[in-house]
């Protein structure tokens, strides 16, 4: 892996602690991290929100605010960083390391040209360069991070990319200057999966081309395993494990790392598992613990875990192939021996939650809930302030149809700017629409009267994604839950009991009811907003993403109550997500929308194990499953480019620009492609909307 | 069961519960917290409070009625029998400088909030209801802003005088609400957006039910920052308007009308004008600094929360 000539370390991190002095109580987000960082070296750093991650990077660059107490030591090539000045630290910061940011956006300056901001990086520690050299040196770098016209696109304004190009942008500047050093802070979480492969690409490229060692920081296991040669796990301010990313994913030996790695729908799993959700949640930082800081999720905690914090040890005994790297597997576990030699079983340290008993499972007769038929909705795309004048329109939803049937889910997925939001917001508006119909419980939403509509919202209901801006922070838990029923002159003695069998119903104490919503998790206060959708006992729920926003070891408690839900309540599921190992795991129907349209439609099974239509392959082939070896021998179908402005006009297949398919063509089936716009048609027991989706496949699973 | 998935869950997990108090802590109680711990707001509201309970007192103290007349005083400096001294006519100028101070109060507190009162429910409409209506008012609004108000009320004087001074009330909440009428449509209209709105929405929430529950308490806090503010800035229109002749009017006295009588006198009998202007003074500084204290407790992106 590393040439043995240059092993030491590039960077050396010891003991590192930082703390926020906040209004009487302290913050401990850092507490004693210590980790290397070899030349050349890809060190993938993972953690849930909290956890410490991002501080730590920011401290080793200098970009602390100035409250925050650091102690401890951070070496670069030798050199202390920690106190020294900001001037001192600039010369280093762009030149030896450099930094990419998670929002690409709020990381380029507006009012400055993406050229002129990659040519002040390379100025600024090159006086020497003239600035016709730095101008043609930035176009170079465009051009090496894949951005098409670069010489014309390096005189764009930031707002003039789209987010994957901007990231690119942002690549082009931390590699301007050849750095030793790029940390990488959640790169790709702002951005779509395909676009997320290609910006990881970039990265490996970017890393090849510098030979630099990079630092990537994430709360994706997928995204590490298939780029990183070691692995940190971060929880609660501290590294609890550290090894080669083969060994940690195949033989971790932290318990919470263990839970992570099962708590995680993966695409290559056994759809059918239940997921194993990771109890409780992660202790507050503002007090120093005691003990593991881990131990009250554990569930192989002993007495002895609570008598002092775990330090992180190699655990040297254990079946491991290599004898090298088992060396650099450490845990700050007292049981990792006991994990390590096999005595304690990893499936059995966190146990599979059981399906929901036969009795419990409501009978559901077939029957269609939801039926969308050629829905269109199209926005005037207007220009000018005091006369406005129509420039043209952008077609969100362009024909789309699907149908829901009672007791099953649809997963509704897509990228963003596919028209996903807009289809369901469509829906649940149970408006007449611009064109095309939408029938909810067989009533076609077009002929509703005013009562009618409202009597109709109870049989539909939503639950969004942000489980913290979809509840009013000034309300109580027990007026949030109950809003819905003062719409139906329900009274109040009613709402109180109705109120609590539904908090019982979606797993909390009924007793929380007269609290606030910052008084909860995140994943409480997405089952809170699950039981205020629940409680008019509706018949759909359209799903908007609802576990985007949480952490991965709550996500799998969410879903497994949403999947124990529908079992018992016989409920319909609109299922709408971009994370398609979530879809995989819950959906037993699949739409994939590319640009307002259903490309491919069908039984999930059939189109996860077989997608016919070149944008899902290439949908699935970038989704990251948290395996290295799956992910390092699998091949990727990288799109070009990024989805095209939906206000364009549409000549043929609204994809060709994009596919991987279209090139291999030969010309007169090209002409097709170019001509045509393709509808959907039975393809293989599911829909398809490509002229050439018997052709061979792209790549072969 | 296996429904209370405990994933999620906090029972049987009391450390994670501790911070948070048995009793929610309502955002209310913690603002007001944050407030009284400013140095700012403590005198702003500290001295307000004192005027305010002066201004009503305070006359019964002194012997004098704002309407006496001292025979045997005219034009008297300060001493014990008229403690700010005695006009031409031989009036007390303590007595009316706090009857003038009284009614400019009560008009400041009538203005202040009324405005914002108003501000709130036709920003919020518009806001939220949008469209049509939405255009019309922000028409209205446009319109009210490039009248100049002072030359309508000019214009509009000779019938102010035949009419009490609660017209002129009337007045200036009417040409005070405009620019936080905008400022609250704005707000309402990202807060339309917010998920709670529109899940509001989708269960079938009639608006208006909407805008009470959901938009109206989620502006609250610009409201009453500025109807705190707005009190000192109706204080001194009003003292304007009054100067000038087309406020308050005989027999009714307001700060503005003292100050009105005693600027000729300003340097030869400094006490006929040195007592209405500082207590003006004083008044309008107490209310914005306690107003400005409120904004930095309420609003996390006002200078004195920035780094």
């Amino acid at each position: 892996m590393t040439d043995p000539q240059a092993t030491a370390p590039l960077l050396k991190v010891d003991d590192l602690s930082v703390t926020f002095p906040n209004a009487g109580t302290p913050v401990h987000a850092v507490r004693g991290v210590s980790y290397e960082v070899r030349r050349g070296e890809f060190l993938g750093i993972v953690g849930e929100s909290g956890s410490g991650k991002s501080v730590s990077s920011m401290a080793v660059m200098g970009l602390l605010p100035t409250n925050a107490q650091v102690s401890g030591s951070i070496r670069y090539d030798g050199v202390e960083l920690l106190g020294q000045s900001d001037k001192e630290l600039s010369k280093i910061r762009g030149r030896d390391i450099a930094m990419i940011f998670q929002d690409p956006l709020s990381a380029l300056t507006p009012v400055y040209t993406i050229g002129q901001q990659i040519a002040e990086g390379l100025r600024l520690h090159d006086s020497a360069l003239s600035q016709r050299a730095a101008e043609t040196r930035a176009v170079e770098l465009l051009k090496i991070v894949g951005i098409p016209n670069a010489e014309r696109r390096a005189k764009s304004f930031p707002h003039e990319f789209s987010g994957g190009m901007r990231q690119r942008a942002m690549i082009a500047i931390a590699i301007a200057n050849d750095p030793q050093l790029i940390i990488a802070d959640e790169p790709t979480t702002a951005l779509d999966v395909t676009i997320q492969a290609q910006i990881l690409e970039v990265l490996q490229k970017a890393k090849d081309i510098t030979g630099a060692a990079v630092v990537l920081i994430t709360h994706d296991l997928g995204v590490v395993a298939g780029n990183a040669d070691r692995v940190a796990v971060m929880y609660a301010g501290r590294i609890v494990e550290t090894a080669p990313v083969v060994p940690l994913f195949r033989e971790p030996l932290m318990p919470y790392t263990i839970g992570l790695l099962r708590s995680m729908p993966n695409m290559a799993a056994n759809q059918q598992e239940r997921l194993v959700p990771l109890e409780g949640r992660p202790p507050l930082l503002t007090t120093v613990p005691t003990g593991c800081p881990f131990a009250p999720r554990c569930p192989i905690a002993v007495a002895a875990c609570l008598e002092g914090e775990p330090a992180l040890l190699p655990v040297l005994d254990g079946p491991v192939e290599d004898p090298t790297t088992s060396v650099d597997h450490t845990a700050a576990c007292i049981r990792a021996g006991e994990i390590a030699d096999g005595s304690l079983r990893r499936p059995e340290i966190f146990p599979r939650p059981d399906e929901v008993p036969e009795e419990l499972v409501a009978e559901v007769a077939p029957e269609t809930v939801l039926d969308v038929r050629d829905l269109t909705r199209a926005f005037p795309l207007t220009k000018g302030v005091v006369f406005r004048r129509n420039i043209g329109t952008v077609r969100a939803v362009d024909g789309v149809s699907f149908s829901v049937q009672r007791g099953r889910t649809l997963g509704l997925v897509g990228e963003s700017g596919c028209g996903k939001t807009t289809t369901i917001m469509e829906i649940l508006e149970l408006a007449r629409t611009q064109g095309g119909s939408i029938h909810v419980n067989g009533v076609d939403t077009a002929t509703l009267s005013k009562p009618d509509r409202r009597k109709l919202r109870s049989d539909i209901q939503v639950v969004f994604q942000d489980p913290m801006a979809s509840l009013d922070p000034r309300m109580t838990i027990e007026d949030i839950i109950g809003e819905p029923l003062t719409v139906h002159g329900v009274s109040p003695t009613e709402i109180r009991s109705r109120v609590g069998a539904m908090l019982e119903l979606v797993g909390l104490e009924p007793s929380f009811a007269g609290r606030y919503p910052h008084e909860f998790s995140g994943g409480q206060r997405q089952r809170i907003g699950i039981a205020r959708a629940l409680v008019v006992e509706p018949k759909i729920l359209v799903l908007d993403e609802p576990v985007s926003a949480l952490d991965v070891s709550v996500q799998a408690g969410v879903i497994n109550l949403l999947e124990d839900l529908k079992q018992r309540l016989g409920l319909s599921y609109l299922f709408v997500a971009h994370d398609l190992a979530v879809v995989r795991h819950i959906a037993d129907d699949v739409a994939v929308m590319y640009l307002g349209r259903i490309v491919e439609y069908g039984p999930s099974a059939t189109i996860f194990d077989d997608p016919k239509h070149p944008y899902t392959q290439a949908l699935l082939s970038a989704v990251p499953v948290p395996d290295p070896e799956i992910e390092r021998s699998r091949q990727r179908i990288l799109l070009n480019g990024d989805l095209p402005s939906p206000s364009d006009d549409r000549v043929g297949c609204s994809f060709r620009s994009r596919c991987p398919l279209f090139q291999l063509l030969p010309a007169e089936k090209q002409a097709v492609c170019e001509r045509d716009d393709p509808r959907e048609r039975p393809v293989d027991g599911r829909l398809v909307a490509c002229h050439h989706a018997e052709s061979d496949r792209l790549v072969t699973a | 069961m296996a429904l209370t998935d405990p994933s999620t869950l906090t029972v049987g997990e009391p450390e994670t519960m501790r911070d948070a108090p048995k009793r929610p802590q309502s955002r209310g109680r913690t603002i007001l917290r944050k407030v009284l711990a400013t140095k700012r707001a403590r005198i702003g509201g500290g001295v307000l409070l004192f005027i305010i309970l002066w201004a009503f007192i305070g006359p019964l103290l002194s012997p004098w009625s704002f309407t006496d007349q001292d025979g045997l005083a005219f034009s008297q400096p300060p001493s014990l029998s008229h403690w700010f001294g005695t006009n031409n006519i031989g009036q007390d100028v303590y007595a009316q400088t706090l009857v003038g101070l009284q009614k400019s109060i009560v008009i400041g507190l009538i203005v202040g909030p009324g405005a914002a009162i108003i501000a709130g429910l036709v920003g919020a409409i518009a806001g939220y209801v949008g469209g049509v209506w939405d255009k019309a008012i922000v028409w209205l609004i446009d319109l009210l802003l490039v009248i100049p108000g002072f030359f309508l009320l000019v214009l509009l004087s000779p019938a102010f005088k035949s009419l009490s001074w609660l017209a002129l009330v009337v007045f200036l909440v009417l040409f005070g609400w405009m620019v936080l009428a905008r400022v609250i449509r704005g707000q309402t209209m990202s807060l339309r957006e917010r998920e709670y709105v529109k899940a509001a929405r989708f269960m079938g929430v009639p608006g208006f039910t909407i805008i009470r529950r959901h938009i109206i308490p989620n502006v609250a806090s610009l409201l009453i920052i500025d109807a705190t503010l707005g009190i000192g800035a109706a204080i001194l229109s009003e003292t304007t308007l009054s100067f000038f002749g087309f406020g308050v009017q005989a027999p009714d006295v307001s700060l503005g009308t003292l100050l009105a009588a005693g600027a000729s006198a300003a340097v030869t009998r400094p006490w006929l004008f040195v007592f209405p202007a500082a207590i003006l003074v004083i008044t309008v500084l107490a209310s914005s600094l306690l107003g400005d204290a409120l904004r930095d407790a309420i609003d996390p992106t006002s200078g004195a929360n920035r780094d």
